[in-house]
């Protein structure tokens, strides 16, 4: 970093909404700067004592936190027009003034917090789970190879934050099942035990809201917090459902 | 409804609860699952390190009995034995369980489940996934449930708060009042049995490690309608964590499990970069004093360590913070091993752990105490239970690293059976059933109205932070009777002064204020719990250390705390420990355990 003087304040922008009946609008913050300030402790701090930079007393911002070290995915929003979460945007990274935004391909319930539910509903489009026999002892589940598990493990850290789908050009008003659910498909597809129930996973995906909808734009690997690598997740799967469609059809 | 009409209200979608819901709607019977965040967003997802469960891959010897020993060992003998032994007697298999539900964990070259050091133990016997295992597993457990959810036998009441429990008047536990998140609205959800899983208390401590739904609040409302809470004053401070504005961020034990070092310059005030200071002028304080088990002491002990050098100020750079050396380790085995943890602590500080020592400090990490059960995870209410962190039982005085994933599922498993075994034999509500329902609803509302009525000076989140910042001085690392009498003191006057707060949000849909307004009061109580149950306990075990009485003494306090709750405060009993297993012993460090 360079010796560029600190900032007395930090000004943020935020767009705001009472309730999902009502428009948005923007109002403006000013909070004295301290370092290693991130968006949450601004908003933190706006929240004890809700007054606008021009001195008006308002309603408190609401907002979603929780785990604050980008492991829960809750505290989602567009961060000067970029999605991303704001427990790790640091505001010493941040041009001023900041603005903060609801991710915009969700129902927004009020201010920064927006509703997410369709991103579950995906998952259980796509049985995203290993069908268990029971969960009596059965011993340990199949060997395998430390490198096949890496690759498992970058899928399985997705925390369904939803910047896959807010980055995603295709992805609006929830007419595609998107990155985020294909790429839990390809996480259980790719388990030996997962895979026995590979076919009702990959027709999950098949409908006119499945796969196919993916325009290449590949927005949603870069917007990935976890680095998981979707458009991988998309091609393999891709490949999948056109080899099932195609032995559907000769097997019909 | 199932077949034979059982239903279960879990509160809690954490490990434990996830856990318990599992295992009845695998037997059949119906879940109503309460949860104030999505429960894939809940704080398991914060544990990192791993999985303790005696598998014995490493060919060291390990057993379940020697698991069991060293966590009483660890907890320094608070613990009641029995369910401790069962918890590691289970716990090889709750292993491969999740292994079988796919969890990533780590392998060895064979393939099998790969094992890592942690504290308190000299075994290999840690499984993790990265170092973001909390998260696998949870993941795990929420897939299963998801998949109970398509099938019916799972109903998710996701962002809804419980607000108390209903009782009737022979008090038992008849189900409970939640409330809607965005809309405010209360409602009383009838269960034949209730399960608390709501985890630890961190945030009375103001920052902590743990997530901001960590209020204790749901487990506060059970103890001020009649159940017990024990062993309040045992809070766990991780030796490990970042300091932050707004939470401090844990590093997990498995930093040191996979050879991390524990130092501060010798020389006081030395401002030379970490890497130009030569090997002889480093002081690893930790493996000085305790040659047997190093950095890998268990947390009470450490944490002290680490917590007296920066209080006689040798710190790095005379600041509350000592060196946590990962850079003499590989990248590449780092990423493969610890990549998870290294992120969060290059995202939030900026330097990469890789090459520059971190720069850590303690952090209010885990509560030992909680709700009182039995060895099937029931309170003392009937038909009220509790699994995971809210519950008392297993850690004893100090909980050891990579345990309480363990004990969470564990908790849950033991939970769901005693559950269904009560609800099949409680005798259902006669005809004016439903006014039980009616009058707790109608009392909560009554609080609810209140609380927006009403209109004072006092602010609620300076309230919070005066309380967590009183906590955080005095009822953790070192404690003295005259600090923590004045802290009681000071929580009397926070909770006058709360009786003058005004709810600073006129827009109440979707409101933070409200639900804050009323975790604060109900951490109010439970500070109170934890704090007196300090001031009482004259001795020094595991996690609580006072230097007027720094010796454990069995005599007197071989004991379980017990807090009743009254309209004057809490009133303290005692309870013997069962130590029917392992007698017990002195414990030190710095010599290899004996059993």
């Amino acid at each position: 970093m360079s010796a560029k003087p600190s900032p007395k304040t930090v000004e943020i922008h935020i767009r705001r909404r009472a309730n999902p009946d009502s428009p948005q609008y923007w109002e403006q913050f000013e909070i004295p700067y301290r370092p290693n300030l991130n968006i949450i402790s601004c908003l933190m701090e706006i929240q004890k004592n809700p007054v606008t930079k021009a001195g008006e007393r308002t309603t408190p911002p609401v907002w979603q936190m929780n785990c604050l070290e980008q492991v829960c995915g809750i505290c989602t929003m567009v961060i000067n027009g970029r999605v991303r979460q704001s427990c790790s945007a640091l505001i010493d990274n941040l041009e001023q003034p900041i603005k903060l935004e609801p991710m915009s391909k969700f129902p927004n319930v009020r201010d920064l917090v927006v509703d997410r539910s369709q991103m579950f509903d995906h998952l259980r489009r796509v049985h995203a789970w290993v069908e268990l026999d029971g969960t009596h002892d059965l011993g340990p589940g199949p060997r395998m190879d430390q490198d096949d598990v890496q690759e498992r493990y970058a899928y399985s850290r997705c925390m369904t934050c939803g910047c896959c789908l807010e980055a995603c050009p295709q992805y609006e008003g929830n007419n595609y099942i998107g990155p985020q659910a294909i790429a839990q498909v390809r996480l259980f597809n790719m388990h030996p035990s997962g895979a026995m129930n590979r076919t009702e996973r990959l027709e999950g995906i098949m409908g006119e809201d499945g796969i196919t909808n993916c325009g290449n734009a590949q927005n949603c690997v870069k917007a990935c917090p976890m680095n998981i690598p979707l458009t991988r997740a998309i091609y393999e799967e891709n490949r999948e459902t056109v080899i099932h469609g195609l032995l559907g059809w000769l097997k019909g | 409804m199932a077949s034979n009409g059982l239903k279960i209200a879990i509160v809690g979608g954490g490990l434990a609860g996830l856990a318990a819901a599992m295992k009845i709607a695998e037997a059949g019977h119906a879940v109503d699952l309460f949860s104030v965040v999505p429960v894939k967003r809940s704080h398991s997802v914060c544990a990192q390190g791993g999985i303790n469960g005696a598998v014995n891959t490493k060919g060291e010897g390990d057993s379940t009995w020697e698991h069991f020993d060293d966590t009483v060992y660890g907890g320094d003998f608070l613990t009641d034995q029995p369910p401790a032994k069962a918890m590691c007697e289970m716990a090889p298999s709750i292993i491969y369980l999740f292994d079988r539900m796919g969890v990533p964990f780590s392998r060895t070259p064979e393939g099998l489940l790969d094992f890592r050091r942690f504290g308190g133990t000299k075994h290999h016997r840690t499984a993790f996934a990265g170092a973001s295992t909390g998260q696998q597993l949870l993941y795990a457990l929420d897939e299963q449930v998801r998949r109970y959810e398509v099938n019916g036998k799972v109903r998710k009441f996701e962002h809804w708060e419980m607000m108390s429990l209903v009782l009737d008047e022979h008090q038992v536990c008849r189900g409970l009042i939640a409330m809607d998140l965005q809309t405010l609205e209360l409602k009383a959800f009838p269960a034949d049995a209730v399960i608390m899983a709501t985890g630890g208390p961190g945030l009375i401590f103001g920052k902590s490690t743990n997530s901001m739904v960590c209020t204790g609040s749901a487990v506060s409302a059970c103890y001020q309608q009649g159940a017990r809470y024990a062993n309040g004053e045992f809070i766990q401070v991780h030796p490990t964590s970042i300091p932050g504005e707004d939470k401090l961020r844990l590093m997990s034990e498995s930093a040191r499990g996979e050879g991390g070092r524990v130092w501060v310059p010798r020389k006081e005030g030395d401002v030379r970069p970490p890497s130009t200071i030569p090997e002889n002028e480093r002081w690893y304080f930790l493996e000085d004093k305790y040659p047997a088990y190093g950095n890998l002491v268990p947390r009470d002990i450490a944490t002290r360590e680490i917590f007296q050098v920066c209080i006689e100020g040798k710190g790095v750079g005379g600041q509350n913070q000592v060196y946590l050396d990962l850079t003499h380790i590989p990248a590449e085995t780092l990423d493969r091993k610890l990549g998870a943890i290294l992120e969060i602590y290059e995202m939030f500080v900026g330097d990469d752990p890789r090459h520059v020592p971190m720069r850590i400090f303690p952090g209010v990490h885990y509560s030992m105490g909680g709700l009182w059960v039995d060895y099937n995870q029931r309170t003392n209410i009937p038909g009220l239970l509790a699994a995971g962190e809210c519950d008392f039982s297993i850690h004893g005085a100090n909980r050891l690293g990579a345990n309480s994933l363990v004990s969470c599922v564990y908790g849950g498993f033991i939970a769901a059976p005693a559950a269904i075994e009560y609800a099949k034999n409680v005798e259902r509500n006669g005809a004016d059933g439903s006014r039980v329902y009616d009058q707790e609803l109608k009392m909560q509302q009554e609080i609810n109205d209140k609380l927006i009525k009403q209109s004072g000076t006092e602010n609620q989140y300076v309230l919070h932070q005066e309380m967590g910042k009183w906590m955080t001085d005095n009822v953790t690392v070192v404690r003295y009777n005259d600090k923590l009498k004045a802290t009681d003191n000071k929580l009397l006057e926070l909770m006058d002064r709360y009786k003058h707060i005004s709810i600073n949000d006129s827009n109440l849909w979707a409101t933070m204020a409200l639900p804050h307004a009323r975790h604060l009061a109900n951490m109010l109580e439970l500070a109170r719990v934890i704090t007196l149950g300090a001031l009482n306990r004259n001795e020094s075990r595991g996690a609580h250390y006072k230097p007027e009485f720094p010796d454990r003494d069995d005599e007197n306090f071989l004991k379980t705390t017990i807090a009743e709750y009254s309209g004057e405060g809490p009133v303290f009993s005692y309870e013997p420990v069962d130590i029917s297993l392992i007698k017990p012993r002195k414990r030190d460090y710095s010599k290899a355990k004996k059993n």
